[in-house]
């Protein structure tokens, strides 16, 4: 995996640097000022000797996003299994789950800090409801492409439904599973980063605001810089983890979730 | 007593007639194949065997009880290999046990040796051919609790060369298993080549056409195919067939 990424990634990266050339060569060129529009160099001094004022801060979002997922993933898998077995259910409320896909979460914010405060609780809430959506349409998805051949076996060997559930429909719902946790593994860093900037007093969504109204243009840059990092290190933490607990499938197969 | 006893089964989907009337046995230990052409109800059929479908009429009995509607009282092989794509071969083979409760997988090991899958016995179901795959479908079954085995067309998407192959195989696990065997299929050469008796079934709806006790000794070898008396009752069957298509 490592090879074919270097394999693969030399042309985009050599890109990425390209422009980043060219960005410091016009600040420099064209001698903007720094609180317009830092160089890549400036903003990297600043990153890695601030490292010690702001570092606190990438803990709390880190802490954030990780009890934020877990719940919200946990609530979206138990709900999938919910409707899932119990059919009356979905089907009176998978519409409604459907459409309440069209409300911005972010909308809901400002209402949640009026309810609960500017606590852990309500940002909480926030990263739950962006990771709850993707992660039990996608599961729902998994239950329902059970292969019918596979299904009418197990039937007529006499499975119960409870076998029928933890010996099929689970394990073949795995790769959507994982689908679901990938978009809601970047969605949870947008999530604690946005509920930040509606009241916090630490976290790197803190830090921006404060960058921000100071006109600490390079500080702004290092949080953007940071909330990159931590989406592409979380989206590639459920990657490894996909591929540890899904080996059984074919490389032929192996992309279609990647596609999402 | 029969082991497998079809009574005046009755299906129709909608406005579709798909069984009319289909009534045959089965006895302990014998291979019956039923042979109709595509789309005329076989799959149906098994599906009111293994409980998975209530007929609009009839019964079905196992042993003299009636199995109408009950799940779990025989192993069913389907027309596709169905093995969980996630487990290993071995943990595959061991699932009609594991559903209704006793593992052996001594046994188990035992006949994925003799089926010449040893050493697959820890790949995943895409690494193997359609045949192994196949192969490893059918030991499911014979490894299964229940005493009665169906069949819907195992070989239909394999090659010939292949297809004989595993037709000679399955014959030689059957007369040592010693277990009752229903076979579908809409190849006349395979039903003949495997069964003790063949029930022919007419286009939709489908019932009983006629009903043919194969003539030939067992063991039998690849070489019956190419005899005159095999000729002579594949063109029989045939011409059966052919008339009630037309007709
Ligand atoms: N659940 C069902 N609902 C409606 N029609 C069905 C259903 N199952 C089978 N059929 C119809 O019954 C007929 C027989 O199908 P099948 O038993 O699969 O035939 P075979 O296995 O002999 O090829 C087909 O025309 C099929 O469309
Ligand atoms: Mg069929």
């Amino acid at each position: 995996m490592m090879k074919s990424l270097v394999k693969q990634g030399w042309r985009p990266a050599l890109v990425i640097i390209l422009l980043f050339l060219i960005w410091e060569l016009c600040v420099q060129l064209f001698q903007v000022p720094t609180w317009l529009l830092p160089a890549p160099t400036q903003i990297l001094e600043v990153g890695i000797t601030e490292w010690g004022q702001y570092s606190h801060h990438v803990w709390a979002t880190v802490q954030l996003i990780i009890v934020g997922f877990l719940i919200g993933s946990s609530i979206g898998i138990l709900v999938a299994i919910g409707l899932h077995l119990v059919p009356f259910l979905k089907q009176s409320t998978y519409p409604l789950l459907i459409l309440s896909q069209n409300i911005p979460v972010i909308v809901l914010a400002p209402l949640l800090v009026v309810w609960f405060g500017f606590g852990m609780l309500p940002k909480i809430i926030v990263i739950t409801l962006v990771c709850f959506f993707p992660i039990a349409i996608s599961l729902l998805d998994g239950f329902r492409q059970t292969d019918r051949d596979l299904m009418h076996y197990m039937q007529m060997a006499g499975a119960s439904r409870k076998q029928l559930f933890w010996k099929l429909e689970w394990p073949n719902a795995m790769p959507s599973l994982f689908s679901g946790l990938k978009i809601s593994a970047t969605y949870s860093v947008m999530g604690a980063v946005i509920s930040e900037w509606l009241g916090a007093s630490e976290g790197i969504g803190y830090y921006m605001t404060l960058a921000s109204s100071s006109y600490r243009t390079d500080r702004v840059f290092v949080a953007i810089l940071i909330i990159v990092a931590l989406s592409l290190l979380f989206f590639i933490f459920i990657n490894w983890l996909e591929k540890i607990v899904i080996r059984w499938r074919s490389s032929g197969e192996g992309g279609s979730s990647e596609t999402s | 007593m029969k082991h497998l006893e079809v009574k005046q089964i009755n299906q129709t989907f909608g406005d579709v007639h798909v069984l009319n009337d289909v009534s045959f046995s089965v006895s302990e230990g014998e291979f019956v194949s039923i042979l109709g052409p595509s789309g005329s109800g076989k799959s149906t059929l098994f599906g009111i065997i293994g409980g998975l479908t209530i007929p609009n009429s009839g019964d079905v009995l196992l042993n003299g009880n009636s199995i109408k509607g009950k799940r779990g009282s025989i192993s069913y092989t389907p027309q596709t290999p169905s093995l969980l794509p996630w487990r290993s071969i071995l943990d595959n083979v061991l699932l009609g046990q594991e559903i209704s409760g006793r593992k052996d997988r001594a046994k188990a090991l035992e006949m994925i040796e003799r089926a010449g899958l040893s050493e697959y016995k820890d790949a995943h179901p895409h690494e193997l051919s359609g045949g192994m795959k196949q192969r490893a479908s059918f030991i499911r079954s014979v490894l299964s609790p229940q005493s009665l085995i169906l069949l819907d067309e195992p070989f239909s998407a394999l090659d010939e060369f292949t297809r004989t192959d595993m037709q000679k195989w399955l014959l030689s696990m059957w007369e040592e298993a010693k277990r009752s065997i229903l076979f579908v299929t809409h190849n006349i050469e395979e039903a003949i080549f495997l069964s003790d008796r063949i029930i022919i079934l007419s286009p939709r709806p489908a019932s009983v056409l006629n009903e043919y006790k194969v003539p030939f000794d067992r063991p039998r070898r690849e070489e019956l195919l190419l005899t005159d008396e095999f000729l002579q009752f594949k063109k029989d069957i045939y011409q059966d067939m052919r008339l009630a298509h037309t007709t």
